[in-house]
């Protein structure tokens, strides 16, 4: 596949993301969903360009992500109305309603459900990735990879030599600490000391592109990504404005097509969500 | 020569490891006496899993394997370290089934010692597992109990965590049930105090008391046999029940529970609470046969008043 083509292919993803988040974010805000919510909005060029690269590579990984996980779940090719449903607290639900936001789970897609400690998704996908041997993907945030067990399955998979990414969806905050106040070390550079190909980038998708089309699933690798997150940490509020939303520059940059493709997801999320909330 | 539980245990495991294609993880397991003497002398090769010196991960990435279907045995060589490990076994591999429909079956072999090894590794420490959903608990001290043990969870999805203690290695006979009508009391001893409590039980038999026992070692799910209810019931002083564990844990649990079923009173003897150090002076023991003797006479004196 052309980079070009590529680019638009993530974008699609990423609008699907960022139109099921805004629903959600209404969702919330009308009390129809009374659970704590975790919007990933702002944050799904990571995950879209790496399952598109990953759909282009023909694999279907072991997925472990954590709290913020619609993006991972949808742009990987999770059943859409199942996760409606799943916020909804329906038995049809992704996870039969026992999920909420935080624990989804899809065996389609092969992600596994988090339960809400911290990074414990790293030591259960290093785990599940040394005795399947298949190749996994692991997503954590920039305050989860400071856990100290997160650490030691980084270091346990370099020392294994597992197919295995590690993904820090890395948006500066833990809640609202922000890095500077809780380290003084780069998640790169610590990857690097146990030995792990290391990378800290940005999430626009040529980025990320170019650090994995080589050696995913062939070592363990491990990107830094910074990105921006447009919501609270939980439930559906705006702690400032956010510049440089990856999603805005990438409609922009592609243009009219990418603005079609916008608006007839925009549509067909809305209409879902209209369907299941009547059912 | 009669085989031991140890040895049990070796074939075990190397039928685990041969004929089922499991795993068996852990720290030192190669390099300090095979896990005394309960392992065979295999390697990663063979599915024996070296995992770094970290524990709260390694309980994680263990949890992984069972997930993708490899049925780990995940061996704790010091039940004190089941505080690190113990986390994301409890919190994921045990709620898994319960909530993904995504079973995490795993053997977890925790090995207790019986005092003399300071604050945290001197005795069990399963009442930590014990509170959570989705965990089966036994205390095997026997080659067939074990041997039950291990069928169980071969044809179960959930995750088994398996009392072990090093004074039962060389155990070679079954501990067996010794009930009637109208006793004095019963004796209900968990782990390595089912030993002792034998001993107990057989002295004061011979001095006058009419004591009875019934072995314990499936702590969870706990059922009290139907038969068991009856002989508590018409016992005239209850229950007194042994543990390895701190006399506020797991014990109380099971203490209650008896209490609910029988209307009888039910003491309990376990570690005392209080820490432990690493003399004959300063240790927190397991109840012996002399203090489950003396405590059985003071509650008949008691009662007398």
């Amino acid at each position: 596949m052309s980079y070009k083509n590529y680019r638009l292919k993530t974008f699609e993803k990423a609008s699907l993301c960022r139109n099921f988040e805004n629903e959600v974010f209404k969702r919330v805000n009308e009390k129809i969903i009374n659970f704590p919510v975790y919007l990933s909005a702002g944050q799904e060029y990571v995950p879209s360009s790496i399952a598109q690269i990953v759909k282009d590579k023909k694999q279907k990984p072991l997925i472990f992500g954590q709290h913020r996980g619609h993006s991972i779940y949808l742009s990987f090719g999770g059943n859409i109305i199942e996760l409606i449903d799943e916020l909804l607290g329906k038995k049809t639900g992704c996870t039969r309603g026992m999920g909420g936001s935080l624990s989804i789970n899809s065996n389609k897609i092969n992600m596994f459900g988090h339960e809400g400690l911290m990074g414990s998704n790293a030591c259960m996908g290093v785990g599940a990735c040394f005795s399947s041997a298949k190749p996994t993907i692991v997503f954590l945030g920039d305050a989860s990879v400071e856990e100290d067990y997160v650490l030691a399955s980084l270091s346990w998979a370099a020392k294994k030599e597992l197919p295995i990414l590690f993904v820090v969806e890395d948006n500066n905050y833990a809640v609202l600490t922000k890095k500077k106040d809780r380290r003084d070390w780069k998640a790169k550079d610590v990857a690097k000391a146990f030995k792990l190909e290391s990378y800290d980038i940005d999430d626009q998708p040529k980025n990320i592109f170019s650090v994995l089309k080589k050696n995913l699933f062939k070592k363990p690798i491990f990107i830094n990504v910074n990105t921006k997150r447009l919501f609270w940490h939980s439930g559906a509020g705006v702690d400032e404005e956010v510049k440089g939303d990856r999603l805005t520059v990438e409609k922009k940059f592609l243009g009219k097509k990418a603005e079609k493709i916008h608006r007839n997801i925009k549509k067909k999320i809305e209409n879902l969500w209209k369907q299941r909330l009547e059912k | 020569m009669e085989t031991t539980l140890r040895e049990v245990i070796k074939q075990i495991t190397f039928k685990h490891l041969k004929k089922f294609k499991g795993q068996v993880f852990g720290q030192n397991l190669t390099g300090v006496g095979w896990v005394a003497g309960t392992l065979p002398k295999l390697y990663e090769k063979d599915g024996v899993i070296e995992l770094p010196m970290a524990d709260v991960a390694n309980g994680g990435m263990v949890t992984g394997a069972a997930l993708v279907g490899r049925r780990p045995f995940y061996i704790i060589r010091y039940q004190g370290y089941n505080w690190l490990n113990c986390i994301f076994i409890v919190n994921y591999a045990c709620k898994s089934k319960e909530i993904w429909n995504k079973p995490a079956p795993m053997f977890i072999r925790g090995l207790s010692s019986e005092g003399g090894l300071g604050p945290v590794s001197t005795s069990s420490h399963i009442s930590i597992f014990y509170k959570m959903p989705g965990i089966k608990i036994y205390s095997p001290m026997t080659k067939n109990e074990y041997t039950k043990t291990y069928k169980k969870f071969m044809k179960s999805d959930d995750v088994f965590y398996v009392s072990e203690h090093r004074k039962s290695y060389e155990n070679k006979i079954e501990l067996k049930n010794s009930l009637k009508k109208n006793l004095d009391i019963i004796l209900m001893p968990i782990s390595v105090t089912r030993f002792e409590a034998e001993k107990a039980k057989n002295y004061l038999n011979k001095n006058g008391y009419k004591v009875g026992i019934i072995h314990l070692y499936e702590l969870k799910p706990f059922v009290l046999k139907k038969k068991w209810i009856s002989m508590i019931k018409s016992s005239k002083y209850g229950v007194l029940m042994t543990d390895n564990d701190y006399v506020d844990g797991i014990i109380r649990t099971l203490a209650h529970k008896i209490n609910e079923q029988t209307n009888k009173k039910v003491y309990v003897l376990g570690l005392k609470d209080k820490s432990a150090g690493y003399t004959r002076e300063t240790s927190n023991f397991p109840p012996s046969a002399l203090e489950i003797i003396t405590k059985i006479k003071k509650i008949k004196a008691k009662k007398r008043l």
